[in-house]
């Protein structure tokens, strides 16, 4: 039994919205993952991660955290707050407080933890996502966007929680920024052994980082693999108005070409790997090239 | 949640009194609810009563509808009508210690409640059939003489329609931020008031950064399009008078006549 787990849940926006934002999904993910979720822009993705931390009520079905039934007792949903941890898309504009320092602790304060603890899980925050000492006592509306976006990310790290999940959390940073964020949060998860979620559009970063995929579609939750698996669906995911990552469709021309080499390829280095080993049979006079 | 809230009740459609000029609507409403005021006697309230029954089926608004805008001012209706019932000298009905019921008493609650009735139904007709945006169109062009006696009209409609279009993005902002915070552990539910007070801070404070925000963006998206206020402006849409409108003129008139002459014909209250 995973640490999150669904059954058959929908969830609509009022009567006014015939349309369901997330239709019977059936998941089940398991403890310690690294899990991208993908899809189409409205199929769905914001609303599912929001019904993992009690934020949305399912319309339909359960929702279990550790097997437990999240909405069994109403009254104690906060704890689950706690317990899986959410980065909203564009989280900056969620800040308020007077200083950087103040505002990552927020959520550590809510929780009723100590001063020391607080302090030291602010500070433990702050450098996860690269904010300096010397920003802790500016005001965060001070900040330049993607500093805003990294306090903002810092606020929900410092709450530790035992599920991490990540809405878009990259969406207008410059690339430097964007691997700069997702590699320290990597590293995060390599520590702590969590699990984080990683909500994206981008199939490079899924593929780079992530070691099982789910591909919502129109609301549905089309397939849940690993990464290999799922990025082997090349065609169904264009047709759904998702691709693959450009190494991926490299190394599948390649193979559509005659050439040997895996068409699920789907990181840099192991296309590389490969490339070369063809190159290096080239040299030795192969018949191939 | 806070999406049940609804602002404007405009409910769209095609009817003759959709299609009519937000300017000839405004005209007419003022006008039936003065003729509401001078209705004397039970046949001028019945005749006013009964134009709404003729009106909201014309109009395809729903009579529900006529219940939902009444809701909210049933405590007033409810506490005229037993002023009226109380203050009114005639024919003694009932008496408890100094409160006596008088027959002149109750027909005066029974006109007022109509009265009200017809005021709320009928004024609500307007928003019902009207879009908010044509309707400070109306205004605008309604009051633009007042604008040489130095009164902003333009600015003033300009700020109206600016507020009510951004009514929606910043209840779903507010929305947005309220979730953010509630998933950093804010509790928003429970405390004494002031703690419920403390608690809204993390949502206002953002809510308003974000407010100053769009309201500078806007206002330098507007001034590199070049606005300077209403001088020489023009409407892409211009309000033009239509058959409809001659019909609901002509309408009216018929009916403030049929109201006039009832107040004169029958001098007595019944
Ligand atoms: N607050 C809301 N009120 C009404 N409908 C909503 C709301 N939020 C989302 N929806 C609808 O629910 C559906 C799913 O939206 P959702 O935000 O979950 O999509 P998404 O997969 O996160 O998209 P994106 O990639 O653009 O972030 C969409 O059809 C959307 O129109
Ligand atoms: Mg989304």
């Amino acid at each position: 039994m995973g640490i999150i787990r669904t059954e058959n849940l929908s969830h609509s926006y009022g009567a006014a919205f015939k349309q369901s934002a997330i239709d019977c999904v059936n998941i089940d993910i398991e403890k310690g993952g690294f899990v991208g979720v993908i899809g189409h822009t409205g199929s769905g993705k914001s609303t599912l991660v929001q019904h993992f931390n009690g934020l949305l009520k399912p319309g339909s079905g359960k929702v279990f955290i550790n097997g437990e039934d999240m909405w069994a007792k109403p009254k104690e949903i906060r704890k689950y707050r706690f317990q899986v941890g959410l980065v909203f898309q564009y989280p900056e504009y969620q800040l308020f407080e007077e200083t950087v320092y103040k505002d990552i602790a927020f959520g550590p304060k809510n929780m009723g933890l100590s001063k020391e603890e607080i302090e030291s899980r602010v500070y433990a925050a702050a450098k996860i996502v690269g904010i300096g000492e010397k920003h802790m006592k500016a005001s965060p509306f001070e900040l330049s966007g993607g500093q805003k976006r990294r306090v903002a990310i810092a606020g929900v790290l410092a709450m530790d929680p035992e599920v991490l999940i990540l809405d878009e959390p990259t969406a207008g940073l410059d690339p430097r920024g964007r691997d700069m964020i997702l590699d320290e949060i990597a590293k995060y998860h390599e520590e702590k052994k969590n699990t984080v979620l990683l909500v994206s559009h981008s199939m490079e970063d899924v593929a780079k980082y992530c070691k099982k995929v789910l591909v919502m579609n129109k609301a549905q939750a089309f397939m849940y693999g690993d990464v290999k698996e799922v990025f082997k669906k090349a065609p169904e995911l264009l047709k759904m108005g998702l691709s693959v990552p450009q190494i991926t469709s490299i190394c599948m021309e390649l193979k559509k070409r005659g050439y040997d080499i895996s068409p699920d390829t789907y990181t840099v280095d192991s296309a590389k790997e490969q490339l070369l080993r063809l190159l290096g049979a080239c040299k030795s006079g192969d018949t191939i090239c | 949640m806070l999406k049940d809230i609804t602002i404007g009740q405009y409910l769209p459609g095609a009817s003759v009194a959709h299609r009519m000029d937000p300017r000839v609507k405004l005209v007419l409403t003022i006008a039936y609810v003065a003729l509401l005021f001078t209705a004397r006697n039970a046949w001028a309230l019945g005749i006013s009563a009964a134009m709404l029954f003729f009106l909201y089926p014309l109009s395809r608004v729903p009579g529900r509808m006529i219940l939902k805008s009444l809701k909210p001012v049933v405590p007033i209706i409810l506490f005229t009508a037993i002023l009226n019932m109380m203050f009114h000298d005639g024919l003694v009905l009932f008496q408890l210690w100094i409160i006596k019921i008088t027959d002149k008493g109750v027909i005066m609650a029974v006109f007022m409640v109509v009265r009200i009735i017809c005021l709320i139904a009928g004024t609500s007709l307007l928003t019902y059939t009207t879009s908010p945006i044509s309707l400070t169109n109306g205004m605008e062009q309604l009051f633009a003489p007042l604008n040489k006696i130095g009164v902003p009209v333009h600015e003033i409609s300009m700020m109206m329609t600016i507020a009510l279009r951004f009514i929606p993005t910043l209840i779903e902002e507010t929305d947005k931020i309220m979730s953010a915070q509630k998933a950093r552990g804010a509790d928003l539910e429970s405390g004494g008031l002031i703690q419920r007070i403390h608690a809204l801070t993390p949502i206002l404070i953002p809510l308003f950064v974000s407010a100053f925000t769009r309201a500078i963006e806007l206002a330098l998206a507007m001034e590199c399009r070049c606005y300077n206020g209403g001088k020489g402006r023009t409407h892409l849409h211009r309000l033009r008078l239509s058959m409809p409108d001659l019909y609901g003129a002509v309408f009216a008139i018929l009916f403030a006549a049929c109201v006039i002459c009832a107040n004169i014909v029958f001098p007595g209250l019944l």
